[in-house]
């Protein structure tokens, strides 16, 4: 795997790749001294042309945990804010020799472009309401910790789907893992035709009882004024997942950041049967495998002897994972 | 028969008039019912005989060797960007006319959505200057229904007419206030002209930059939906029934527009329709891509059930003509993601040879009616279809049905390269274009008849 650009294009075998890389990666997070040096003397560009807390976050960390050389390049302060287009920003950092960009920007297939104009491997971390990746990894891996495998289990996906990137990235890699999942939301938040993705639809929570997980999404406050909803009031009384409609065996999710008392009640988000803070701990390791299985299965480039990855990679190190 | 000349409502450059004899061409003008082998003579740019195989008197013209070539009534295209004044780094009259010759076409309807757009006499007036000094083939220049397209005014359609506009259009923009439109159709009774519509709902439509279905479903890519310009054209209908006045919808690309359409023509609107080769070949699939250089344009390539409709209605007539909505744009503006990429793709040089690989050789639709479709576009704006009847000013486009080529190899006559047939494998390439009785465009590589 060159880049990591949707998880449309990776398999379940590749899948299990990874999370098995993150079982391993798990371990040297309990360790005092948190770091291996896999990616030594290799650089990590974080090119994030929106907001983000958690994925930004875990990159960088999960870039110096192996190691890596990090330049974090936010668009707000820099070029961009000059005007200058994606292309030549890329082509400016790929001047350092990055061995990996990880970018999110507002627009699809922004990460695909980039992987063409870079020799760096790529990792979308987002790219308009398209794919995000690395989250549906980091999901699967909770889930799979939790139940074991995602073969059978019922998955509910709950929210405004329309503009989310998570709900289908989510989609594809849970039934990718053989789980069946059911999107609910109102019909003004239901993309058409998503149903040919292979899930199936509703408008009401009837029925979520069934479900093994309920993944909330995130409701924007923005969505209010373009008219999707006529009020968070009337969509959080539908809509809301709140301990009387979580039942004491369903898991609840959210890929963050909450709001609380709209899409999930504030005594379910702390309720055991809430991951949301797993799922955090899992962006690390998740995001760690990520950079691992792409950085460290692409040939080295050729330096000289004694130096750099190449060596280091020969050399036998302590807590480098199997 | 003496047909009317292209000149009489378009400009050109000035040029030698054709003199030539294309020996044993198969000559195909299903519309003035010729179809056969004959020497197809031009004498000072007009058709001066169709003589049997070999026999035509040579005189003092050049000889083409045609045999095995087929010869149509050049196309016309109604739906063209020049984009000038304004956006010459993407294309001039000079660029875009070459395209043009080079795609077969005799004639072409330049949009007025320049920057700023063609809205008063003196920019018409301008235009026609600069074709008669640039453009390879004739050229009608429309000017916008609205004052700058904002939408809010007519211009000065009467003064317009005066100074030569073929018609009237907005096209990039829909006219968003009925009010407007009706006020456009009541004035079209004193200045006539077609209109010609780019139909979109701003409010359905907006955010949209591909077809709203499991595609854009899938890619969370902004749905541009179908009924988004079904019921607009559904209401420009109405009003032209209601004022009995003339209209041409550009672009169809849904099947729900093509029933309209029907359903209008057969209530006795005066109205005509376009359709591109893009949406005639190409669906949303493509879009799976996030190429917006060869697959994002507006309208949106739609379903496959869109596709076959507008096939449908090319075969019955609800669709009388192909416009290729040619709109070049500089490469900085493609270069981009999806979403933030200008709406638009190349088609002059593309449409006939796309169109025959696409459509007629797997037998979709037959040649004749492609090559009647593709002159289609005149009549719309009361230019005369080219035709090779004796007689008529000479507009032949002489193709090779067997030549494979591919796109973009050989660069491109418009100063733009956002074709969506880039990079394709085509068949059937047009060797010489005869405009308006001059030579409008010779293949480099196509080998010539002896002349004496």
């Amino acid at each position: 795997m060159k880049n990591l650009l949707s998880i449309e294009e990776v398999d379940r075998a590749g899948i299990e790749a990874i999370l098995d890389r993150a079982d391993s990666f798990a371990e040297v997070g309990r360790r005092d001294i948190k770091k291996v040096p896999t990616l030594r003397g290799r650089t990590v560009v974080t090119l994030f042309y929106e907001s983000s807390t958690r994925t930004s976050s875990s990159f960088e960390l999960a870039a110096k945990r192996l190691s890596a050389d990090l330049v974090s390049v936010k668009a707000a302060g820099s070029s961009v804010d000059k005007g200058e287009s994606l292309k030549d920003t890329v082509a400016t950092l790929s001047a350092y020799d990055p061995a990996a960009i990880v970018i999110r920007h507002p627009y699809a297939g922004a990460a695909q472009m980039v992987a063409g104009w870079t020799a760096a491997a790529v990792v979308n971390a987002g790219d308009g309401k398209h794919e995000h990746p690395s989250q549906a990894l980091l999901d699967v891996y909770t889930l799979r910790r939790r139940l074991g495998s995602l073969e059978g289990r019922s998955i509910w996906i709950v929210g405004d789907v329309l503009h989310s990137r998570v709900a289908r990235s989510n989609l594809i890699a849970f039934r990718r893992m053989g789980a069946e999942v059911t999107l609910c939301g109102p019909p003004t938040l239901i993309p058409r035709g998503i149903e040919e993705l292979g899930c199936a639809v509703t408008h009401s929570l009837a029925g979520i009882e069934e479900a093994d997980v309920v993944y909330a999404l995130r409701m924007q406050m923005e969505r209010m004024s373009d008219k999707f909803v006529p009020s968070l009031r009337e969509y959080a009384a539908n809509y809301q997942i709140d301990s009387r409609r979580l039942g004491p065996r369903q898991l609840l999710m959210h890929p963050g950041p909450v709001n609380r008392g709209v899409e999930i009640s504030g005594e379910a988000i702390d309720s055991p049967q809430s991951l949301i803070a797993e799922q955090v701990a899992a962006g690390l390791v998740v995001r760690m495998a990520i950079l691992y299985e792409l950085l460290t299965g692409a040939p080295e480039r050729p330096t000289a002897v004694g130096e750099g990855p190449a060596a280091e990679a020969a050399a036998p190190t302590i807590g480098q994972p199997a | 028969m003496s047909a009317a000349d292209l000149t009489e409502l378009l400009d050109v450059r000035a040029g030698a008039p054709a003199d030539m004899v294309l020996r044993r061409a198969t000559l195909l003008d299903p519309v003035a019912g010729i179809d056969g082998v004959h020497d197809l003579v031009i004498r000072e740019g007009r058709i001066a005989e169709l003589a049997p195989p070999g026999e035509a008197d040579l005189g003092d013209a050049e000889e083409l060797d045609a045999e095995g070539l087929h010869a149509f009534p050049a196309f016309f295209d109604p739906h063209v960007h020049l984009r000038t004044p304004g956006q010459e780094h993407k294309e001039d009259v000079e660029t875009g006319t070459r395209a043009a010759a080079a795609g077969g076409f005799c004639g072409i309807i330049a949009m007025a959505n320049t920057s700023p757009p063609i809205s008063t006499g003196a920019d018409v007036a301008a235009l026609r200057e600069q074709a008669r000094a640039q453009a390879s083939v004739p050229v009608g220049f429309t000017a916008t229904v609205t004052a700058g397209m904002e939408g809010e005014e007519l211009t000065e359609m009467v003064e317009l007419r005066e100074a030569g506009a073929i018609g009237f259009t907005d096209d990039g923009l829909p006219i968003r206030s009925a009010r407007i439109m009706r006020r456009a159709l009541q004035y079209q009774k004193l200045c006539g002209g077609t209109i010609a519509l780019h139909e979109e709902d701003p409010e359905l439509s907006a955010g949209g930059v591909m077809h709203e279905g499991p595609v854009s479903a899938a890619l969370g890519l902004g749905g541009w939906p179908s009924v988004a310009e079904s019921t607009m054209i559904a209401r420009d209908c109405a009003l032209a029934a209601y004022e009995d006045a003339r209209i041409h919808v550009q672009h169809l690309s849904a099947a729900e527009s093509v029933d309209v359409v029907r359903a209008a023509k057969a209530a006795g609107v005066r109205i005509s329709a376009e359709a591109s080769p893009h949406h005639l070949c190409l669906t949303d699939e493509e879009v799976r891509s996030l190429d917006p250089r060869r697959f994002k344009m507006n309208p949106p390539l739609r379903h496959e059930s869109d596709r076959q409709a507008l096939i449908a209605a090319l075969r019955d007539g609800t669709i009388e003509c192909i416009a290729t909505d040619h709109a070049p744009h500089h490469l900085d503006e493609k270069e981009v993601p999806f979403e933030q990429a200008a709406f638009g793709v190349t088609g002059l040089e593309t449409a006939f040879a796309a169109l025959h690989t696409e459509l007629v050789l797997p037998g979709v639709i037959d040649l004749g009616l492609l090559v009647e479709r593709l002159a289609g576009g005149a009549e719309p704006f009361d230019v005369p279809r080219p035709t090779l009847a004796p007689g008529a000013e000479a507009n032949v486009a002489l193709c090779d049905l067997a030549a494979e080529w591919t796109v973009g190899e050989d660069g491109y006559e418009s100063r733009s390269s956002n074709s969506w047939c880039e990079g394709r494998t085509l068949t059937g390439r047009v060797l010489v274009t005869v405009a308006a009785g001059q030579v409008a465009f010779r293949l480099r590589s196509f080998s010539l008849g002896v002349a004496r």
